[in-house]
């Protein structure tokens, strides 16, 4: 059919685009400045530990971390066929969708694991 | 009857300066992907042991670390302001005859962004 | 003040040269000219092999679309007094083929017009009898979708959009917008009919919204906009669709 199913792979760059913008500056603050050099006074080790293996923190991380992946794949599997690629764009689909459901799968035996 | 068609180079988007935001735009997508894979390790780190964890946060302090965030952030930070400032452009809304004006819209969008990133402090952070 | 311009005109005469090539002019500079009255002097005063699309000269016809410095404009909105530097360039508009000098082939944008099938729809057995009055609409409804009423089918958009200039089976942002025009219209129930071109892989989800198509809007049609709706439309159409197999939606 010539109607595409593009929409669900749009959806989840949609999602992941809006995820990504809501919560990753916050989060390279965190990470990037305030952890290391512990500007928010004394964050022990096991209020994250404990935070990361709660269960519903690892859903949401979950989700926090795979879609925006979907993001990523989505959007630069576009414009890698837009700056002269389109002659191998079935090839570039697959490694960008491919490499999401890989970090996809990697996400979620992480947070299974710990 | 021959027509001419004028041919288009690969290097396009170098032409013209919103076509070049435009393509720097879309490569953020490599930084969100990027430090998507950090905050696994990150993750993992903090699953594992104290020593796991602390080794990581005192990496952190080192120029590389802080070079990379800083890119990132840049990044990151500029996918967050073009998504959020496009955002009136999908939700069009009307109210009877008046369309809720854009500013509205990305104002709504933007408290939420702030609202949403102190609740993320307050949760990783503590109180 | 006697400033003069220099417009540096893309030629393009196939019955003679197999290559474009560029001609310089030197026009008078007033103050109230815009870039057609330019090129109209050039036609009457210098050269009348030149050839080129205008009528209304206000802005409301679409016909003189060009590339003034690079820019997709409408030559009769694009005042000389605005170009400092007093050099400008006019080819024609990006994208499409080239007949001669500034005229280009429009038969694509045309097709896609049709394509689109710009015109109340109603569904089978919905049509309402003459004897039984106009389809009414309130003024909100008409709020839904009068801004993309108001495209003039310039094709500036079309000149603006990097992905058409890539890829001319690109369906582009003046017939989304066309269609948008009617899928939501609350007159119109054929939405569904427009699905199978709009939400094409040469549809909406070619587009990746660079936005520029709206940027060069001379009527603030805003393409881009009705292109990422109707991605959204597309993709709940789409989950309905999953959900509940015989239901076509509008």
């Amino acid at each position: 059919m010539s109607k595409s199913n593009e929409p669900v792979l749009w959806l989840l760059f949609s999602a992941g685009g809006m995820i990504s913008a809501m919560v990753f500056p916050m989060l390279l603050i965190i990470t990037g400045v305030i952890l290391p050099f512990e500007l928010a006074g004394e964050v022990t080790f096991e209020r994250i530990h404990n935070a990361v293996k709660n269960p519903v923190v690892k859903l949401v991380l979950f989700f926090v971390i795979a879609l925006p992946f979907f993001h990523w794949a989505h959007r630069f599997r576009f414009t890698l066929i837009d700056i002269g690629l389109k002659p191998i764009s079935f090839l570039i689909s697959l490694l960008c969708y491919g490499g999401a459901i890989s970090g996809t799968t990697v996400t979620a035996f992480i947070l299974w694991r710990i | 009857m021959t027509t001419y068609r004028k041919p288009v180079s690969n290097t396009w988007w170098l032409e013209s300066k919103p076509y070049f935001f435009f393509v720097i735009r879309e490569f953020t997508s490599l930084f969100v992907a990027g430090y998507c894979l950090f905050l696994l390790v990150f993750i993992a780190k903090a699953g594992d042991s104290q020593e796991a964890y602390t080794t990581l946060i005192l990496s952190l302090k080192s120029p590389i670390s802080m070079v990379l965030h800083l890119i990132s952030f840049t990044f990151i930070l500029y996918h967050a302001i073009t998504w959020f400032n496009l955002t009136p452009k999908i939700m069009v809304l009307h109210l009877g005859e008046e369309r809720i004006p854009n500013a509205l819209i990305t104002g709504a969008v933007y408290l939420s962004w702030g609202v949403v990133s102190l609740i993320i402090s307050w949760l990783i952070l503590g109180g | 003040m006697s400033e003069s311009f220099e417009l540096e005109i893309f030629r393009y005469c196939p019955e003679q040269d197999t290559e474009p090539f560029f001609k310089s002019y030197e026009v008078p500079f007033r103050e109230d000219w815009v870039v057609l009255d330019a090129i109209n002097y050039i036609k009457d005063e210098i050269d009348g092999t030149l050839s080129y699309r205008w009528s209304c000269r206000m802005g409301v016809c679409g016909s003189c679309g060009m590339m003034v410095n690079g820019e997709p404009k409408l030559t009769c909105s694009a005042f000389l007094k605005d170009y400092p530097s007093r050099k400008i360039r006019v080819e024609p508009l990006q994208g499409f083929p080239v007949e001669r000098d500034l005229i280009f082939e429009m038969d694509d944008f045309m097709n896609k017009l049709t394509e689109v099938k710009p015109y109340l729809l109603r569904k089978e057995g919905e049509e309402k009898p003459l004897e039984e009055g106009e389809y009414l609409q309130s003024p909100a409804e008409l709020a839904h979708y009068k801004q993309y009423t108001l495209c003039i089918n310039c094709m500036l958009c079309y000149a603006a959009c990097p992905i058409y200039a890539l890829d001319s089976s690109f369906v582009g942002p003046a017939a989304i917008a066309l269609a948008q025009r009617y899928n939501l219209d609350s007159r119109d129930q054929g939405r569904n009919q427009r699905q199978e071109v709009i939400a094409s892989h040469k549809g909406i989800w070619e587009c990746t919204f660079v936005g520029e198509c709206s940027v060069v809007c001379p009527k603030d049609v805003d393409p881009a906009a009705a292109i990422q709706r109707a991605k959204v439309s597309s993709t709940l159409d789409w989950f309905k669709e999953m959900m509940i197999p015989r239901s076509k939606g509008k």
